[in-house]
């Protein structure tokens, strides 16, 4: 049997709105975006221009220095718009949908009876490869890398997250072929992660060829730095894939089928939903459909979040599903004032600490906003990061190295162990309110610059 | 509270840049965030936040701080009534202490916070709310009839020398209410030590009841007068002389309770503190050459500072260890030197404000080790997969 890592620290954010176990097929969306953005280190280069007209699978850009890496379209259509920011930036492009949905044709094989360089084509070309991202930094993985093992967690602990055996119980076959897909990518082991809190799915457990490890405890035990850390530190040197149980699935799709097929199953929640639910959807899908007619409020007082409240990105009402994300979260804006906030007994205010009346009611959940809730202030309150940290490392120790950009340092402190979202629970946590995330980006961002 | 608001935002506009009063944009900056949670919403990162903030973090530990205090000025007016035959009742011994401490708090408060005001404007940051928390606690740890341009003096000492110049609140080394003290012992010896500060009144020398002693339990240990120590239930109530808020173990112990439950205070911290000073005070009574030596282990914690110090000062997150074991360490060490100072120390009976003094300054030392450690650790690691692959 495998052993069972209890994770001790962390938080699970008792928040209002969590999707009901209901799926519903949403209707086909009326736009559908690839954002590069989504990717980190990627310096995109367009291999279309607006008005083209592209299949499912057909590129849309390539990554400036790893021509090979393409990111492809998840539905058949017309290049409708390719937005840009400031410095010309690409942002999304942004395509109208067929009705009929045409795919580029990959040919089906079966995974087992190809070679690895076969494998890794055939990712490449469907534009399937940036599902598969590499630890240390957790930016899209290398073809040229042979990683020392492929970590999978199964499971979610953010806040509101999906359940993701609910949202992958149907597809056994293509999961396990996706899983034969990855064990040629690697000579290492496969670690499928799960929660050993309650028996996962069938499609998870039963797979073949994967090393099962149990994970229990609360938030950020989910996150596949955490296990990694507990399973198989990463040292200087190390590489190692991780990858999203419903990429998986999509790559099991091409195999199988031959095709890209972006279809996934999402969580749409938050306590602002009217009713939250699960919605089967494409990658890249435009929210507009399924947050329509389904809000609590007028969508101007809404944040809309692609992904969950502690790691997502901030879209529009009109915004776009990201590459990455399982869910959709919408919850109030807090851009209003609060008179001796400070003052305030809270029983209605979530605080790990319990310095608000609302430890009085441990089981309650919350309608929480995007106050920040407090000024930015210089690091006073010490301990606070380590109780939410589940990794034997300083968090701040690590965050004043990446401030000073003392390499040595964040190396030896661990700066190859921890992406930003490991991170997440420390900046919701900090009464100095510091950007923690950004703040460890910025190091990830330094060791790329720095050492290749 | 719209139209409160309303005021605010209609006088807002003369402090931002450019406008008239822009030299107070930081005064004003803090009095708005006092009265009102900014709207400043998540941008980037994690779009929600606690609820915590420094100032909620800050009220906690001035509401931990409230049983001292009103303890404190209770038995202000009690020793007083004590040393001259004054009326013993409740409100009136209340009343003599509540008009002998609040000029030493308000004094405090004036001097200190505009100091950091203008700090703040200078630099052109947000007022911190730390100095919230040093203004109460520098009144609650001087004797109390000090003069109350002391009291200002050591304030302005402690908020510019020891804070200010090394950066502000959270970059200072030494805790800023144990400087001002210190400063204060160092300065004026004669206010701060003896039998006679202690108790209100004593110093003028009228009226006094015959054969009373305005000396603290310590002192007598001190002086070996044994018989003299007061019962240890009275030392643990906190109704024997000494600095305005340190004499109530017991009212310390409902702050320790607030600051541990809510968070707030490391309990790491103060149980190490308490484990020291037993253990310090084990060692004397099983080599005990003398009657300081020989008094149970345990009556350190209900005398002098040692309680106050465990739980308000060592505390201190910006000037205490900031790595979890490092705190066992950095307490432990406290409470060891603390005991060791009151009983080898021949001038000076005290030990708990030195020590703590001396361990800020060893919190870095401390915090270094403990992050070597971490660092060997993950290099061990990686040699041990280099030569295994």
């Amino acid at each position: 049997m495998p052993n069972v890592y209890k994770i001790r620290k962390g938080l699970n954010i008792p928040i209002k709105g969590e999707a009901e176990k209901v799926f519903t097929r949403a209707e086909q969306a009326e736009a559908y975006a690839v954002k590069p953005i989504d990717f980190p280190n990627i310096t995109p280069k367009l291999s279309v221009k607006e008005g083209d007209r592209i299949k499912a699978g057909s590129p849309i850009f390539f990554d400036k220095y790893h021509p090979e890496i393409v990111f492809t379209s998840p539905v058949s259509g017309e290049v409708h718009l390719i937005k840009r920011g400031e410095q010309r930036r690409i942002l999304e492009i942004i395509i109208t949908p067929d009705m009929e949905q045409e795919y580029e044709d990959f040919g089906t094989a079966d995974p087992k009876s190809l070679s690895r360089d076969e494998v890794v084509e055939k990712i490449l070309k469907s534009g399937l490869w940036p599902t598969l991202k590499q630890r240390p930094y957790s930016i899209v993985a290398n073809p040229k890398d042979t990683p020392k093992a492929i970590h999978i967690s199964t499971f979610d602990t953010a806040p509101l997250a999906p359940d993701i055996d609910f949202s992958v119980k149907d597809e056994f076959e293509a999961f396990q072929t996706g899983i034969d897909a990855l064990s040629k990518l690697t000579n290492g082991i496969i670690h499928l992660n799960v929660n050993a809190d309650y028996p996962p799915s069938n499609v998870i457990c039963k797979a073949k060829g994967v090393q099962i490890n149990k994970f229990s405890g609360p938030h950020p035990a989910g996150n596949v730095g955490v296990q990694i850390h507990h399973i198989d530190p990463i040292n200087k040197g190390d590489i190692v894939w991780v990858v999203n149980p419903l990429d998986i699935i999509i790559i099991g799709r091409l195999f199988i089928k031959g095709i890209y097929d972006a279809t996934k199953v999402i969580a749409l929640a938050g306590s602002e939903v009217l009713k939250p639910r699960y919605f089967i959807v494409k990658t890249g899908a435009s929210i507009k459909n399924i947050v329509k007619d389904n809000l609590a409020q007028s969508p101007d007082k809404l944040r809309f979040i692609s992904g969950n409240v502690l790691t997502g990105n901030k879209i529009s009402e009109n915004g776009f599903l990201g590459f990455y994300d399982n869910m959709i979260t919408v919850i109030p804006e807090g851009n209003h004032y609060e008179f001796m906030g400070w003052a305030n007994p809270g029983f209605g205010k979530f605080s790990m600490s319990h310095s608000f009346f609302s430890w009085l009611a441990p089981w309650k959940k919350y309608k929480v906003h995007t106050n920040f809730n407090g000024g930015e202030r210089a690091y006073v309150i010490t301990g606070q990061y380590e109780k939410v940290l589940p990794m034997d490392i300083f968090p701040v120790h690590l965050i004043k190295a990446i401030l000073a950009k003392d390499i040595d340092k964040m190396e030896n402190l661990g700066i190859y162990e921890v992406a930003e979202e490991d991170f997440a629970l420390c900046e919701y946590v900090c009464t100095s309110k510091t950007e923690v995330q950004s703040i460890i980006r910025e190091g990830i961002d330094l060791m790329i610059k720095e050492l290749g | 509270m719209k139209a409160l608001r309303n005021i605010v935002d209609k006088i807002k506009p003369h402090f931002e840049k450019g406008g008239k009063l822009e030299m107070f944009h930081s005064t004003f900056d803090a009095f708005e965030t006092f009265l009102f949670v900014p709207n400043k919403v998540t941008n980037k990162g994690s779009h929600i936040r606690d609820a915590i903030d420094m100032k909620r973090t800050m009220i906690i530990v001035m509401m931990a701080l409230m049983p001292a205090l009103l303890f404190g000025m209770w038995n202000v007016g009690y020793q007083n009534a004590l040393a001259t035959y004054g009326p013993t009742d409740f409100w009136s011994v209340f009343l003599y202490g509540v008009v002998k401490v609040v000029p030493i708090i308000i004094v405090s408060y004036i001097v200190g916070l505009s100091i950091e005001f203008a700090f703040a404007q200078i630099r052109k940051h947000e007022v911190n709310e730390g100095f919230l928390v040093t203004g109460m606690l520098i009144p609650l740890i001087v004797p109390v009839d000090i003069p109350l341009w002391m009291v200002a003096l050591a304030t302005a000492f402690t908020v510019i020398i020891g804070k200010e110049v090394f950066g502000g609140t959270g970059m200072n080394i030494f805790n800023p209410a144990l400087l001002a003290r210190a400063f204060l012992f160092f300065a004026y010896p004669s206010h701060m030590s003896g039998d006679y500060v202690w108790v209100s009144g004593l110093t003028k020398g009228e009226g006094i009841v015959d054969g009373f002693s305005g000396a603290t339990p310590l002192a007598h240990a001190a002086a070996y007068q044994i018989d003299k120590i007061p019962s240890s239930w009275d030392m643990f109530l906190g109704i024997i002389p000494g600095s305005i808020g340190e004499t109530s173990t017991l009212a310390i112990l409902l702050g320790a309770i607030i600051l541990i439950f809510t968070g707030i205070g490391s309990w790491k911290i103060i149980t190490s503190t308490v484990a020291g000073g037993l253990v310090m005070g084990l060692i004397f009574n099983a080599f005990a050459v003398n009657p300081f030596m020989e008094i149970p282990a345990w009556q350190h914690l209900i005398m002098g500072g040692f309680a106050f110090g465990a739980v308000f000062m060592a505390t201190d997150p910006v000037t205490a260890s900031q790595t979890e074991r490092g705190k066992w360490i950095y307490g432990f060490l406290i409470g060891i030197l603390a005991v060791l100072v009151r009983v080898v120390n021949p001038a000076y009976p005290e030990g708990m404000m030195l020590s703590i003094l001396l361990m800020n300054a060893f919190a870095p030392l401390i915090d270094h080790y403990v992050i070597q450690a971490n660092i060997k650790k993950r290099q061990k690691r990686a040699v041990k997969v280099a030569q295994t692959s």
